[in-house]
């Protein structure tokens, strides 16, 4: 079997795998970092987000064999070390707001908020109403009005 | 409706004890034989026995009015020996095992209040855990019917009311001080001379050597400082870190991935399997086996597994519903319609059917357990709201006695009534015993939507008759596709079916219609029955069972009779309402959400109301349906119209936390904004046609109103009503009406967008599809 190796939450890890296995899987079954949830494996659900050299993606619909040595990969786990604290401002709005019900979309809806708040700043202006509809995780227990007040809260911060 | 329920819940007063005092806070426990002091309550302590209900109860009401589900769910627990307790350690912690299910209500945030409050001990002190399935409990570990607080918010209170006063007492003797002349504050005790000492040192000699009665007073709400005030969830940290551990979180030996490739009907079956062999020897896979309902797959990583789902060749059995597609059971429906009793009143009639499609309770966390099943035991872990029923009959399945299966209920990503059901963890149970090694059943999303339970496609005919400024009578008749109560209410009903309001013989699905509903309107003669056709789709309970398509139907209809008597819907709503706390709520809701606000061409508000739980809602919003916010262009999904506000005006009884019951309320609107426009379930030739999330419409950022408020009444209870379900009801009743208003056509079939299918259907085989894997085109 080939051995893969990328950066992950700020360590180079090396993992053994057939190279088309889903980098979801590889990071939940063989490496055992379960931050990044399985609720869809077709990149519609979104739960699964994370980053990969500072921006949103979903690693259920990644190839293991397509990541490069150097790509950093951030999972919620490494978020906090992106910014040397204990806590994300965006994961401490999410705390300030109450945001989360059941939580297994929240991981997911964090790591793209930070993406989506960065994407603006990027673009020069800060986050919209507009931007918050793009996106795309769901969240079944419905927390979207709180999604919505804690992003514009935490964007502030970042 | 309030005030004529004569439930424990409502009762405020009770008889003296022999000193005078009052004795409605006077409340007795057991003093546990244990190392460290441990407090035992019955299920019940504290309530009044429900059946002394009837005596007070007026003639006319229907049932939901004077005994509700919840009731049923109170009774239901009476004769249960088991208790439940409240523990101390050293540490000075206090550790609570709740026999219920956390799927995201909060239910762990509020019992953690409630033992803080009364033990006065800092919440971060308190430790709420999932018990075990539990038999000695009978039919008291069941969640669901937004019945978690209100039976457990008593027993909760005394056994940490009992456990307080033991540690004051302990304190006492050693110092030689009576107990009177002690306070306790932030977990230590306090004595004259600035004397302390924490409960952690206190727990030991506070132990008691045998089991004893003991009593204590509950606090008294004036001296309240954790009930009642906002408190974020205690898992919150561990939400946002990514720690929160879920089914297939867990790390269980040897328990590998597993999946199942499934035939192309529902509950279709598997007659052969052309290549085992192959498929055994595909890369990653370590066990392939027939099962019941399709071949299931064990492997080193679940996309391996996914991998190996689309090589299956297999012969499949006819499912149960094969023929069935929405137009046929919709035909079925009607023809089992039953007849209305009033004859119309010519002109002053008002006949209508509404039609509401299959809806999917699937949550986002997929339908997942982990089972190790040995030749003489097994162990399984899921999210489980009935693990009791869930252990029994996976015990007969596996051919095991009940105490060798042990059922250990996790975290759940969700319900909506889904873990009503354990057809996971039997499943996973069945694999794990033809494999001969434990495995971590996934369903698969395209599993969940198409193989799991359901909603049951409905239909609501009414018929009202008024005369002269009045409503005659009011007739409603549900027919719905069975829902499945088999998870445990069944049981409750028939272990108290004689000491329910209701007539005999009615299956239990028309007991729990008529414990749910009623009308709360001044409506003359008011019938609201169910029948069902006994189709073998699989389905159960949705958040708020049928009140959603009840409320809906009753609300479009209030609206067109305002209309037909030239009166506003908010001021007909006040001649009419019966339910005082109802009509405060409606009018708290007409302020704050600025009823009768002029509006542009093609918006409009709606409201409507609903009691349950025994608590009350008034829901106002407003909705745009110009072409330019209909059509608006999103990719792979539904735009529609939209909700652009929503107030939902809510009295709980007594709110235990704010910020939760809030967040229920805002969790319910989303379901109904998804109900009334958006999300169903296409039903062709025995399989729902939805796949993914991005086939089933569910509420997204893009539909979700701007604008939401909750507004929370002052209390009116001593007690608890039910939240989780409350909101879905009146917010999807509102949305439709203030569509009608909108667009002034009353819609009669929901969701709205139901006649439009908005996708691609993915194929049918293989059963999930495969993953993507252009994901590195579509960061952001």
């Amino acid at each position: 079997m080939p051995t893969h190796t990328f950066k992950l939450n700020g360590k180079q890890v090396s993992v053994e795998t057939e190279g088309n296995v889903r980098l979801l899987w590889v990071l939940r079954d063989l490496l055992g970092v379960t931050g990044p949830k399985y609720g869809c494996a077709l990149e519609v659900c979104k739960s699964c987000t994370s980053h990969i050299n500072g921006k949103a993606f979903n690693p259920c619909s990644v190839q293991v064999k397509d990541i490069e040595p150097a790509d950093e990969i951030t999972t919620i786990e490494g978020l906090p070390a992106t910014v040397g604290k204990d806590l994300h401002p965006m994961q401490q709005a999410w705390l300030d707001n109450d945001v989360s019900q059941c939580g297994y979309c929240q991981p997911g809806q964090i790591m793209a908020a930070v993406a989506k708040v960065k994407q603006a700043h990027a673009e020069g202006h800060e986050i919209t109403d507009a931007d918050l509809d793009e996106l795309r995780n769901i969240c079944r227990c419905g927390t979207y009005s709180r999604i919505r007040e804690a992003i514009k809260a935490g964007a502030k911060e970042m | 409706m309030a005030e004529h329920r004569r439930s424990p819940d409502e009762s405020t007063t009770e008889p003296a004890d022999e000193r005078g005092r009052p004795g409605r806070r006077r409340v007795l426990g057991y003093l546990l034989a244990a190392p460290t002091l441990a407090v035992g309550v019955s299920w019940i302590a504290g309530s009044a026995d429900p059946r002394a209900a009837d005596a007070a109860v007026p003639s006319l009401p229907q049932p939901e009015e004077i005994f509700d589900l919840g009731d049923l769910q109170n009774l239901a627990a009476a004769p249960t020996s088991g208790l439940i307790s409240v523990q101390l350690a050293t540490d000075g912690t206090a550790f609570f095992a709740v026999p219920r299910a956390e799927v995201g209500q909060g239910m762990t945030t509020a019992i953690a209040m409630i033992v803080a409050e009364e033990l006065d001990l800092p919440m971060d002190k308190v430790t709420v855990g999932l018990a075990d399935a539990r038999p000695e409990l009978l039919m008291n570990q069941l969640t669901g019917g937004s019945n978690s607080m209100r039976s457990m918010y008593v027993p909760v209170r005394t056994a940490a009311a009992i456990a307080r006063q033991r540690l004051v007492e302990t304190a006492g003797a050693q110092w030689g001080v009576s107990a009177g002349k002690l306070t306790t504050r932030g977990g230590v005790v306090r004595g004259p001379g600035g004397r302390t000492a924490t409960y952690g040192s206190l727990t030991r000699a506070a132990a008691s050597s045998q089991t004893i009665t003991v009593s204590a007073e509950l606090k008294p709400r004036s001296q309240f400082t954790v009930l009642g005030r906002p408190h974020n969830r205690i898992d919150a940290v561990d939400i946002v870190t990514g720690a929160k551990t879920f089914a297939m979180d867990l790390q269980i030996p040897n328990a590998k991935p597993t999946m199942v490739a499934r035939p192309p009907t529902i509950n279709g079956t598997v007659v052969s399997v052309g290549n085992l062999a192959a498929v055994r020897a595909m890369p990653g896979i370590t066990d392939v086996v027939a099962i019941t309902h399709g071949v299931a797959i064990r492997g080193e990583t679940f996309g391996q597994c996914i991998d190996a789902i689309q090589r299956v060749e297999a012969t499949w059995g006819p499912g149960t519903v094969d023929d069935e597609s929405d137009a046929t059971v919709l035909a079925k429906l009607r023809a089992a319609q039953l007849p209305m009793a009033v004859p119309p009143l010519l002109s002053n009639t008002i006949d209508a059917e509404f039609v509401f499609a299959f809806a999917s309770n699937s949550p986002l966390e997929p339908d997942c357990a982990i089972a190790d099943v040995r030749p003489d035991s097994a162990e399984i872990w899921s999210c489980l709201k009935v693990p009791i029923v869930a252990q029994e009959d996976i015990a007969k399945q596996l051919g095991l006695p009940i105490d060798a299966v042990k059922v250990h209920v996790t975290q759940g990503g969700g319900s909506f009534g889904r873990h009503l059901f354990h057809d996971v963890a039997a499943e996973a149970a069945e694999i794990s015993q033809k494999m001969g090694k434990p495995v971590k059943l996934s369903w698969s999303r395209t599993d969940n939507f198409r193989q799991g339970r359901t909603h049951p496609m409905c239909t609501s005919r009414v018929r009202v008759n008024y005369l002269a400024g009045n409503v005659l009578s009011y007739e409603q008749r549900h027919t719905s596709v069975q829902t499945d109560f088999g998870h445990g209410l069944g049981e409750m009903i028939t272990a108290t079916a004689a000491d329910l309001p209701v007539a005999g013989n009615l299956s239990f699905a028309e007991t729990i219609f008529e414990l749910t509903q009623s009308s709360p309107y001044n409506f003359g003669v008011t019938t609201q029955l169910l029948n069902e056709i006994p189709l073998k789709f699989n389905t159960g309970s949705m958040r708020n069972i049928y009140s959603p398509n009840v409320v809906c139907a009753e609300e479009l209809m209030v609206d067109r009779l305002a209309a037909k008597m030239g009166q506003d819907p908010v001021r007909f709503r006040r001649n009419f309402l019966k339910d005082q706390r109802l009509l405060a709520a409606l009018n708290k809701a007409a302020e704050v959400g600025q009823w009768g606000r002029t509006m542009p061409k093609g918006m409009a508000q709606g409201v409507a109301v609903h009691a349950e739980y025994r608590a009350a809602v008034a829901t106002l919003v407003e909705i745009d349906c110009r072409p330019e916010t209909v059509n608006r262009p999103i990719r792979d999904g539904v735009s529609g119209p939209r909700v652009t506000k929503a107030l939902i005006v809510v009295d709980p009884g007594f709110c235990i936390n704010p910020r939760g019951l809030e967040a229920q309320m805002i969790g319910g609107l989303q379901d109904a904004v998804a109900l009334a426009l958006t999300s169903s379930l296409h039903i062709k030739n025995g399989m729902p046609l939805e796949g993914s999330w991005d086939n089933y419409f569910y509420t997204r950022q893009w539909n979700t109103p701007p604008d939401v408020q909750v507004v929370i009444m002052p209390n009116t209870s001593e007690h608890p009503g039910g939240a989780g379900e409350l909101a879905v009801a009146p917010a999807f009743a509102a949305i439709a009406c203030a569509y009608a208003r909108a667009t002034g056509k009353m819609p009669t079939y929901f969701p709205i967008n139901h006649g439009t299918l908005g996708f691609e259907p993915l194929p049918l085989e293989p059963s999930t599809p495969q993953s993507p894997t252009d994901g590195l085109d579509h960061t952001f």
